[in-house]
């Protein structure tokens, strides 16, 4: 199996990582196969995080004082780090406190834009596309992560605006973009990569139908950052107006999240949250907002997360998003090929490596998820059993629920034979019948 | 591993009494929102309960205990364990059951159980080391519980133990 980083590399990669030293459940190794839910974190992340507390700690956009300064300065630096991640600009990231609250922030801000004077001065064009009533439609596509799908649920509620969404087919792949996708789609929410089936969606074909009618358009990129370079979405012509991800999942800290969007955009559109530190002039009568991503970032910020999730960002690119792209590839690849020499196994998701990203799920025939996945954690392994958070995924594909293996940067193949050797157990417990 | 003895095996494979039947006093639907796991249990009682009065436990029986369960081993092999218990018996003593099953799943290993007090419930003892589980071997009680409050039995006796942790 030819991987993207040499053995040293690899063994490189897993120094950097203290939990994997650990072993669990009597002693065994560590096999952790559940980066889709929570990466692990790399020592320079931990290091970045504490010299902020240890050196520099202070609330940031307060104060004149030499660390006030100097926590500031770590803060927009970080910011300018994921920027250029994200290949956008610095006015353009508004942190907030995971993916799910930056799109709440999206779907908030939306509904916010609907009363009167929202924002002084907004752009009339970009408070156009904010507008959203009766008779608009928002579009979310049946392998949704719930963040990405409750939040237009609500947002529909509250506006009497209607909810559509694209299915999913057998395979796990999108149905057409005109199945949903109309004159009245005033937004589309949509995943870059699921977290379940792994599928990787070729956005252009929904991005161009939502863009036909000005709609917006949000990606959910919380399982491709880890994985790809995504600085495909927020070039001039991607048609993408926003994109969310979280940092833990991205080898950074809990607790902060990021969204990226559209400069216009993010000038007409009303706070989510509101308070310090996002304010111009505060009287008793009312208050005028700071321009973005000030506006977006109530309250004292999350400067440590930050400089952290910076930290993590610059690990990966120092390996380079190529490699770690193919190296995710190469696993995917060998694990399907491991799991299709298995008869009684059905992975869910399309069957070829370079659709996928990030996970295989997985059903073991007459086997449910939880007794695989206790059968795996007696044996050191670490997978998500259950629906992951995307309820109406596993009732399109037929299955109440399923066991997850995703990978990071640090997964082995040696990792993935350990867990097709716990599954031959799992077969053997429950007398399935290859 | 040995928390998949036989027993639990054989009663998720071939659960006792399973299937809907007509003719309850009430019925619950409860699901595990981790997983999804779901069930629905009726019950049939030997009376009814009056417009404004409730039912004493041991004043009725458990006629028949019918459900439809999808779920892990676990969870099925703990709601045919409760059937295989509860069915025929006066509904008092189902609640002792219950007791001793819950003291035995949240005592973290500690509580082996009782077999003259749980039967084949015993069987569950291994889900005690494992929190994230508990739940599971608990959702079908937590369903019939609450059948029975619905149906009219005073279940007060266990009420203040029904959260599952």
């Amino acid at each position: 199996m030819s991987l993207a980083f040499s053995v040293g590399e690899s063994a490189q990669i897993r120094a950097d990582f203290p939990i994997l030293a650990r072993t669990v459940r009597d002693e065994k190794p560590l096999v952790y196969l559940d980066s889709g839910a929570t990466s692990q974190k790399p020592r320079v992340v931990l290091d970045a995080e504490r010299e902020f507390y240890t050196q520099h700690n202070a609330a940031v956009h307060r104060g004149a004082h030499q660390l006030a300064e100097e926590a500031t300065e770590a803060f927009e630096d970080a910011r300018a780090t994921i920027a250029a991640f994200l290949g956008g600009n610095s006015d353009e990231i508004v942190f907030t406190k995971n993916g799910t609250e930056a799109i709440n922030l999206i779907a908030y801000a939306v509904s916010n834009a609907a009363f009167p004077g929202a924002v002084d001065g907004a752009d009339l064009a970009a408070a156009a596309r904010l507008s959203v009533g009766p008779g608009d439609e928002i579009v979310v596509t049946e392998m949704e992560h719930h963040a990405n799908l409750v939040p237009w649920q609500e947002l529909a509620r509250r506006t009497g605006a209607t909810l559509k969404w694209i299915a999913i087919d057998e395979e796990g792949r999108l149905g057409a973009p005109e199945s949903a996708i109309s004159d009245r789609t005033k937004i589309l929410a949509i995943t870059h990569v699921s977290n379940v089936v792994g599928t990787r969606n070729d956005l252009a074909p929904y991005v161009a139908a939502a863009k036909a009618n000005n709609a917006i358009v949000v990606v959910d990129a919380c399982q491709s950052v880890p994985h790809l370079d995504v600085t495909d979405l927020t070039v001039a012509d991607s048609g993408i107006d926003f994109v969310i991800f979280t940092g833990h999942k991205v080898l950074g800290p809990s607790g902060i999240g990021v969204l990226w969007g559209r400069t216009e955009l993010l000038a007409a559109m009303p706070p989510f949250l509101t308070g310090g530190s996002m304010i111009e002039v505060v009287k008793m009568e009312g208050s005028t907002y700071a321009p973005p991503p000030q506006r977006f970032e109530a309250g004292v910020p999350v400067a440590a997360q930050a400089v952290g999730l910076a930290a993590a960002v610059r690990y990966l690119q120092g390996w380079g998003m190529d490699r770690v792209h193919a190296h995710d590839e190469a696993l995917t690849a060998y694990a399907l090929e491991q799991m299709a020499t298995r008869p009684w196994l059905k992975v869910l998701g399309p069957r070829d490596a370079a659709e996928r990203v990030g996970s295989v799920a997985f059903v073991v025939e007459g086997v449910h998820p939880h007794d695989v996945g206790q059968i795996l954690d007696d044996d050191g392994i670490a997978v998500r059993t259950g629906h992951h958070c995307a309820w109406p995924l596993h009732r399109a594909l037929g299955v109440p629920s399923s066991t997850r293996a995703s990978f990071g940067i640090y997964t082995t193949t040696d990792e993935i034979d350990a867990m097709m050797a716990s599954l031959d157990r799992v077969v053997e417990i429950f007398g399935v019948n290859s | 591993m040995d928390m998949y003895g036989e027993l639990i095996l054989e009663h998720s494979k071939r659960p006792v009494a399973s299937g809907l039947r007509d003719g309850h006093a009430g019925e619950a639907y409860h699901v595990n929102t981790t997983c999804g796991d779901e069930v629905t249990v009726r019950v049939h009682l030997s009376q009814t309960a009056g417009a404004d009065s409730v039912l004493a436990p041991g004043d009725v029986t458990l006629t028949d205990l019918s459900y439809d369960a999808t779920g892990c081993s676990i969870s099925m092999a703990a709601t045919s364990m409760l059937a295989q218990e509860a069915i025929g018996e006066s509904v008092a003593d189902s609640l002792d059951v219950y007791r001793g099953v819950q003291a035995m799943l949240t005592s973290r290993g500690q509580d082996a159980g009782d077999v003259e007090e749980i039967g084949d419930a015993v069987a569950l003892a291994g889900v005690s080391k494992y929190p994230a589980r508990v739940k599971c071997a608990l959702l079908g009680w937590s369903a019939y519980l609450d059948a029975l409050a619905r149906a009219g039995v005073d279940i007060s006796s266990v009420k203040s133990s029904i959260k599952t942790p």
